[in-house]
């Protein structure tokens, strides 16, 4: 194979794997840009759909596109109710507070999980349509991977477009860039967070689902994967979708060439630019300066 | 006009802030506990040695976090460094003598508090928090990638540590000297940590975590005071680490993992943060529940774990001690005014 096709290989590669990155993340990104809240349980969410899509196909027979919703909805309907029983209590409390009580929910989830499921590792049976290659004129690669970098870039422009077109995404742009002024006008930050929060988390359950096939999915995913999103939220900025977006491509690309080149230190080089990055630009790439 | 000097020994208030840095006489119970369970516990002092160590790795922690505010989730990486620098010098034969190692790795976990404070102390909140967390994932990336040093995912076993004094020697089946060597090391830095905390410096701290807009008005030098303090919390962390490493004699990398760095976290916000003795009870009971029932029950355990933080979290914001305070104060408040 000449270079050019083994190169966009590695390229698509990274990309999909960027993508479940990104549909996981972003709504991380939103919440803590709205709230400022540092929910490192967002991971635990995204296990928490990822469990629902899995078992609902393998054991209940459902069909991906049927999963995929039910794990949105289910992660969505949990996060709302925690969101509405615990995490407000928790809104003006300090950062130390906030941190332990995402960690201990991660506990919690990660027990329930073992309870619940066993701590075996899950895995995704992919419709038959998405199995196998594809063919892309000039070169073939796994259907699967194409269809998420399409998928997620579907999802980004979407939830772009509704950041800059509709009303309610108007509030959240209004209320990331100053809350308090935005409360001032009658905008309603408490619901506006309940909403968004529950669309985050969903949309991090069908991120489960859909990474589960490369990333795996046992009851320790929320801890395993939580720097890796962390990273993506804070390179990308805090409350900017696209930012995340282009981070996590990034990030999901420069892994895999890491990974293959450099098999030994990959992960140290995406730490140190991290490090890097944020002393740079503490905002993040896309993300407002604090006022 | 002697008012201003008769208020100030006068009003109770300002006399409990003048006598505030003395010793209470319930101060020397964590002491005689500690020689007590020597004598109590005999088969159990592995467990008391390694409960001794994450006592000083909790109390590095209130340091940075509970006296001056550093909300840090990567407070391992100085752990790791000294842990990794005990070991190292121990397993190529370099340097065995325990008491200076401890102060080596004191030093090179010192160096790199220094080096990444500088940098990463310029930021707050989420950022700082990722920051700290890189670094110790960057730290434990590298340990595992030099190999050829650290042993990489095994670490380094069976490393020989000279006996302490010249005299006292490690036994690996019989921790009685581990043990008293911990108890001593902890004392030693309990007293310089409470020094440090009454003095001038340790209060503009407790400023800095207060308010940090007024102590930046009156020209407390901020920056500098915060570095310095995570310098000396990286320096206790990894005397924490190089002890742990002596008394197990063994270093990995889970010295170094976000685990190690999380459950340090709970220990001191189990205990109750910025107060000094919060990391005393912290690490009694998260050790002692871990101990008992991790080995029987693991998944109970981090079911237990889990709604706990989540309790202290809502409605204990304090820790065991804050819990202890309020009833205290309640207590007392009865007996004042029957």
């Amino acid at each position: 194979m000449d270079f050019a096709a083994n190169f966009a290989g590695i390229l698509l590669g990274g990309l999909s794997a960027g993508t479940v990155l990104f549909i996981v993340s972003v709504g991380l990104s939103v919440t803590m840009g709205l709230m400022g809240f540092v929910n490192l349980a967002h991971g635990a969410f995204a296990m928490f759909g990822g469990y629902v899509i899995v078992l609902s196909m393998n054991r209940a027979h459902f069909g991906f596109a049927a999963a995929l919703a039910l794990g949105f909805v289910a992660t969505a309907a949990i996060s709302v109710v925690l969101e509405r029983t615990l995490y407000r209590r928790l809104y003006r409390a300090s950062e130390l507070d906030q941190v332990l009580f995402t960690i201990g929910l991660i506990f919690i989830f990660i027990a329930g999980a073992i309870i619940v499921v066993g701590p075996e590792s899950q895995t995704l049976q992919l419709p038959a349509a998405l199995r196998g290659q594809i063919n892309l004129g000039f070169l073939q690669y796994r259907t699967y991977s194409i269809f998420l970098i399409v998928v997620g870039f579907l999802i980004g422009l979407g939830i772009s477009l509704a950041f800059e077109r509709t009303r309610i995404g108007a509030q959240i742009r209004a209320t990331v860039d100053n809350r308090r002024m935005a409360e001032s006008l009658g905008i309603n930050v408490d619901r506006l967070f309940t909403i968004t929060f529950a669309f985050g988390s969903g949309m991090a359950g069908i991120g489960g689902g859909l990474g589960a096939e490369f990333l795996g999915l046992d009851p320790q995913y929320g801890l395993k994967y939580l720097v890796y999103f962390l990273i993506a939220v804070s390179v990308g900025g805090l409350g900017s979708v696209m930012g995340v977006y282009y981070a996590s491509l990034i990030l999901g690309v420069l892994d895999f060439v890491l990974k293959l080149y450099l098999p030994k230190g990959g992960t140290l080089f995406i730490y140190a630019l991290t490090i890097l990055l944020l002393l740079w630009r503490p905002q993040g790439l896309f993300g407002r300066k604090e006022t | 006009m002697s008012a201003a000097a008769s208020t100030a020994t006068d009003d109770p208030g300002a006399r409990d802030l003048v006598t505030r840095h003395r010793l209470r006489w319930w101060e020397a119970l964590p002491w005689i506990i500690g020689l007590g369970f020597y004598f109590a516990f005999p088969d159990y002092l592995g467990f008391g040695a390694e409960l001794l160590a994450m006592i000083l790795f909790a109390l590095s922690l209130d340091l940075a976090l509970g006296y001056a505010g550093i909300v840090t989730l990567g407070h391992a990486a100085f752990f790791g460094a000294g842990a990794y620098t005990v070991g190292m010098l121990a397993f190529y034969d370099i340097w065995t003598e325990p008491i200076t190692s401890l102060l080596l790795a004191a030093l090179a976990a010192a160096g790199i508090g220094f080096l990444s404070g500088l940098v990463l102390l310029r930021t707050r909140g989420l950022t700082l928090l990722m920051l700290t967390l890189c670094t110790m994932a960057l730290l434990q990336e590298a340990a595992n990638m030099a190999r050829a040093y650290t042993g990489g995912f095994d670490g380094l076993p069976d490393l020989a540590i000279a006996p302490v004094f010249g005299v006292f020697e490690f036994n690996p089946l019989y921790a009685n000297t581990q043990y008293l060597y911990s108890l001593g090391v902890l004392l030693v830095c309990f007293i310089f940590v409470r020094t440090l905390i009454y003095s001038p410096f340790g209060q503009s701290l407790t400023g800095i975590r207060e308010n940090l807009l007024r102590m930046h008005a009156i020209g407390s030098p901020v920056r500098l005071r915060l570095v310095i303090c995570y310098t000396i919390s990286a320096a206790l962390a990894g005397i924490a680490g190089g002890l742990w490493a002596q008394t197990n004699a063994y270093v990995n990398l889970s010295a170094l993992d976000l685990d190690r760095a999380a459950t340090v976290f709970i220990v001191l916000i189990l205990g109750g943060y910025g107060r000094l003795y919060g990391a005393f009870v912290g690490a009694v009971v998260y050790m002692a529940l871990e101990h008992f029932l991790a080995k029987i029950y693991p998944t109970a355990w981090q079911l237990g774990l889990g709604l706990l933080l989540v309790m202290i979290a809502l409605f204990a914001r304090n820790g065991i001690l804050g819990i202890g305070e309020a009833l205290w104060q309640r207590y007392g408040a009865r007996r004042k005014t029957p």
